[in-house]
């Protein structure tokens, strides 16, 4: 039911989310509809009457015992069951050769391609501005940094988030399954130019992605040029040609 | 100043002077004097609070237009907010309701007024720091106030203030604003530690005889509990906000890293502040519905020693789980699986209060007052609040909802739903007593209902939204595609949201109007237990004449088989026995 409010998933680890938000959406709904259930049938039922007359205790120890442990016990299983996948999202790494990096900056996403020598900040990088290509079912490591404030990494198709701290280099990866065009906004308030600050990530199929970077990111001309170049002309026309495939 | 030594005052004062206008009504040492200054600057600050949440609302739905009634103001735009305007506005929204409405209407108010009221003293344990504490909170106020009026707007970095945003001037485009806002919080942190100190003390010393602390209503267990945390919590956030300050003004690097500080330092501080900070704002609540319900069920509160020990575990546990605010934030995943096992623990203690008061309502004779109607309204919105809370505490359901406007419904049907309908249950409640008139039960009602409704069409669909990703502190949500189709709930939102401040304007009628034309309250107009009802409405300098209420029985004796009337009173004495020799 809940579903048409969700974005659709599409990474691996998304679909352990999306199990956790069901089950915890139906734990909560049930115990609303219980509670809200006897609370308007004792609104009815115990209304002031003439001739009614109040209960007179004070509690009944039994019954506390069961609504402290029944709780107790829901959320115990509760937290058995998120540990897992925050333990294979947040706290695993898994094995990958694809590896890019992504330093925020107010107010756009910079993302780092190493080039052909596989490594980070030698000549032979790559910077885009706001968008970023990878292949579909791969490990996407991404190196997250950010120069200035805080910012968030946030793909809500892949539900995925993690902040961008100065200071700091946080790995986070994904994988996603299904290409296409994601939308990739930073959710944390990074200044006035928060709203707006948006990149792409295009998820191509494994041909695609060769093609892409074939053209792309193997043709390393002076560095400065290419990524003034790439922060303007890409956005508006990869959109069209993902579009036009959709 | 001790019990005795203000009976000794009271002996002086009855055949003396009258106090001249200013020590009466400006800087008065009275308790109820000062909880009517607290009860007036929330209110007065819960108005300016409400318009700038309509601003930010109006933003949402219809972006980029001119607000009505800003085209005065924002003169170089016509009354359109700019995004950094958009950013003060909703910082200091919550800035404002947090710090300035809900604590001084709360813990300043209602623990100023209960606390000496219902223990059986007759003041304060420290009178002059009480007042200390109104008037540097209020100079607190006017300083955040200040911050409006100064080149480059009021405070934008959010009401957290994350650093290094809030930490660097150029991040923000804000100078003084911030500046102020560290300063004005600075302040606030002291006037609320002269408050906590008071209160606390005036608890544990200054109880009436036979007043046992398994004997105090459950609204000063509350408060008490409130009043440490306040003591403990407030002071991390003050050394917080200095630090800040000083990283903006004098070079300091505590959390810039260009300088080799820490941004996460401080979330933590901020956060071992804020998580606290969240029960100082919902307990009193607790309190106040646990005192509500029973005498309108005229039963007993169902388990009143599970009510207070809950209340304890859950202010113990409010240190240990802030961690849940920073899964995301870059902090050690290892680390927040432990927050993880303290939040969901953190939330038995809340189910127990629940179930307790429902447990309240079983068997009751209810009657459907207006503070009764704010109560019960407190004590449902408290439960979505509560339920919502799961989500957030299940990590990777988390890495999804963090930062969206799932977390602000789930904060507002806390902070809205639970302490602002407990405050309105409590001014209700109170109100003949502080006031020594009654309130208009048809204006009371005209109030509630239309609350009630528009709270909830306001702050239901944001967890629609939320769960659909709208992320938390965008200016305008029609820039995402992905957020465009689901842009009709931001409308539909804007217009409860405006008809929930329309909603308000019976509250404000029936305040003012009852203030000077409402019905003389009686003495214990609810037919309530607890010893306030037992002094004069409202109750004089010292509140009561030269003996001092003698406590036989617990707070919640209603419908008990010992009396013929429906109640009976913490005062009475026992029937046929000598006082002090009954158990119970």
């Amino acid at each position: 039911m809940l579903d048409w409010w969700l974005p659709e998933n599409v990474s691996t680890y998304g679909r352990d989310i999306d199990w956790l938000f069901h089950l915890i959406y139906y734990i909560t709904g049930i115990t609303a509809i219980l509670v809200f259930g006897t609370m308007l049938a004792f609104l009815v039922m115990y209304r002031d009457r003439p001739g009614r007359k109040a209960r007179y205790t004070h509690g009944n120890t039994t019954l506390e015992i069961v609504w402290t442990v029944v709780p107790a016990l829901i959320l115990v299983i509760l937290t058995l069951l998120s540990v897992p996948a925050w333990s294979r999202i947040k706290m695993t790494m898994p094995d990958t050769d694809f590896v890019v990096q992504v330093t925020a900056k107010q107010f756009n996403w910079q993302v780092i391609y190493p080039g052909a020598d596989g490594k980070f900040g030698t000549d032979d990088d790559k910077t885009l501005l706001d968008e970023m290509h990878v292949p579909v079912n791969k490990v996407v490591r991404v190196i997250l940094k950010s120069q200035d404030v805080i910012h968030s990494f946030f793909v809500p198709q892949f539900r995925i988030k993690q902040d961008a701290v100065p200071g700091h280099e946080i790995r986070v990866w994904f994988d996603a399954t299904k290409p296409g065009k994601y939308e990739w906004p930073c959710a944390e308030l990074c200044g006035f130019g928060h709203s707006g600050m948006r990149g792409w990530i295009y998820v191509h199929t494994a041909e695609e992605y060769q093609k892409w970077a074939a053209e792309n990111l193997k043709t390393a001309a002076a560095p400065g040029a290419t990524v003034e170049a790439k922060a303007e002309e890409p956005k508006a026309e990869p959109h069209k040609e993902e579009k036009a495939k959709k | 100043m001790s019990a005795s030594s203000a009976t000794a005052h009271a002996h002086v004062d009855a055949g003396h002077h009258e106090l001249g206008f200013v020590r009466t009504y400006i800087f008065s040492t009275d308790h109820k004097m000062i909880a009517r200054q607290f009860l007036f600057m929330g209110l007065f600050m819960m108005v300016l609070g409400g318009l700038l949440a309509l601003i930010v609302r109006w933003e949402l739905a219809w972006p980029e237009t001119a607000v009505p009634g800003l085209g005065s103001i924002l003169k170089e735009t016509g009354g359109i907010l700019e995004p950094s305007t958009y950013n003060m506005a909703f910082t200091m929204h919550a800035t404002i309701m947090i710090f300035f409405v809900i604590m001084p209407i709360l813990a300043g108010a209602f623990g100023n007024f209960c606390i000496p009221l219902m223990i059986g003293a007759r003041d304060m344990a420290f009178p002059f720091l009480n007042m200390l504490s109104f008037w540097t909170t209020f100079g607190a106020g006017l300083i955040m106030l200040s911050g409006f009026f100064v080149e480059g707007g009021h405070a934008a970095a959010g009401w957290t203030s994350y650093a290094p945003l809030s930490a660097v001037p150029s991040y923000t485009g804000v100078n003084w604003g911030q500046n102020l806002w560290c300063i004005s919080l600075f302040t606030m942190g002291v006037g609320s530690m002269m408050g906590s100190i008071n209160y606390i003390t005036t608890i544990i010393n200054m109880r009436a005889p036979g007043m046992r602390l398994f004997r105090m209503p459950l609204v000063i267990w509350s408060l008490f509990i409130t009043a440490i945390l306040l003591l403990l919590a407030l002071p991390v956030l003050t050394s917080g906000v200095a630090m800040l300050l000083f990283d903006r003004t004098l070079g300091t690097s505590w959390f810039r890293p260009s300088g080799g500080g820490e941004p996460l330092l401080w979330q933590h501080l901020f956060w071992y502040f804020g998580h606290p900070e969240v029960y100082i704002l919902i307990l009193p609540a607790m309190g106040i519905a646990s005192e509500i319900l029973p005498v309108f069920c005229r039963k007993p509160i169902f388990g009143y020693h599970a009510m207070a020990f809950s209340m304890i575990g859950i202010a113990f546990l409010s240190w240990i789980v802030y961690g849940h605010h920073m899964f995301v934030s870059g902090m050690n995943p290892a680390l927040g699986m432990a927050f993880t096992v303290t939040t969901m623990i953190i939330a038995v203690p809340s189910a127990i209060k629940t179930f307790n008061w429902l447990g309240t309502m079983w068997g009751a004779r209810m009657q459907f007052t207006v503070p009764m109607l704010n109560a019960l309204a407190f004590v449902s919105m408290f439960v979505i609040g509560g339920l919502s809370g799961i989500f957030m505490a299940s990590t990777p359901v988390d890495i999804y909802i963090q930062d969206t406007y799932f977390i602000v419904a789930h904060i507002h049907y806390v902070v809205f739903g639970g302490s602002i309908f407990g405050a309105f249950a409590a001014i209700y409640y109170w109100f003949p007593k502080m006031f020594g008139r009654m309130t208009n039960v048809a204006l009371g009602q005209l109030h509630f209902w239309p609350t009630f409704v528009f709270f909830n069409l306001t702050f239901f669909p944001m967890h629609i939204i939320g769960v659909g990703g709208q992320m938390r502190r965008i200016y305008n949500p029609m820039q995402y595609e992905f957020l465009q189709h689901q842009q009709h709930w931001n409308v539909f939102i804007t217009y409860s949201a405006l008809l929930l401040g329309v909603s308000q304007i019976p509250f404000v009628i029936n305040f003012f109007w009852s203030l000077f034309a409402g019905k003389p309250a009686p003495l214990n107009p609810w037919n309530a237990n607890t010893l306030e009802w037992t002094a004069p409405s409202p109750p004089p300098h010292l509140n009561w004449g030269p003996t001092l209420p003698t406590v036989y029985r617990g707070p919640y004796e209603y419908s008990s088989p010992e009396s013929r009337d429906d109640f009976l009173p913490q005062t009475a004495p026992p029937v046929g026995a000598p006082a002090g020799a009954r158990r119970h």
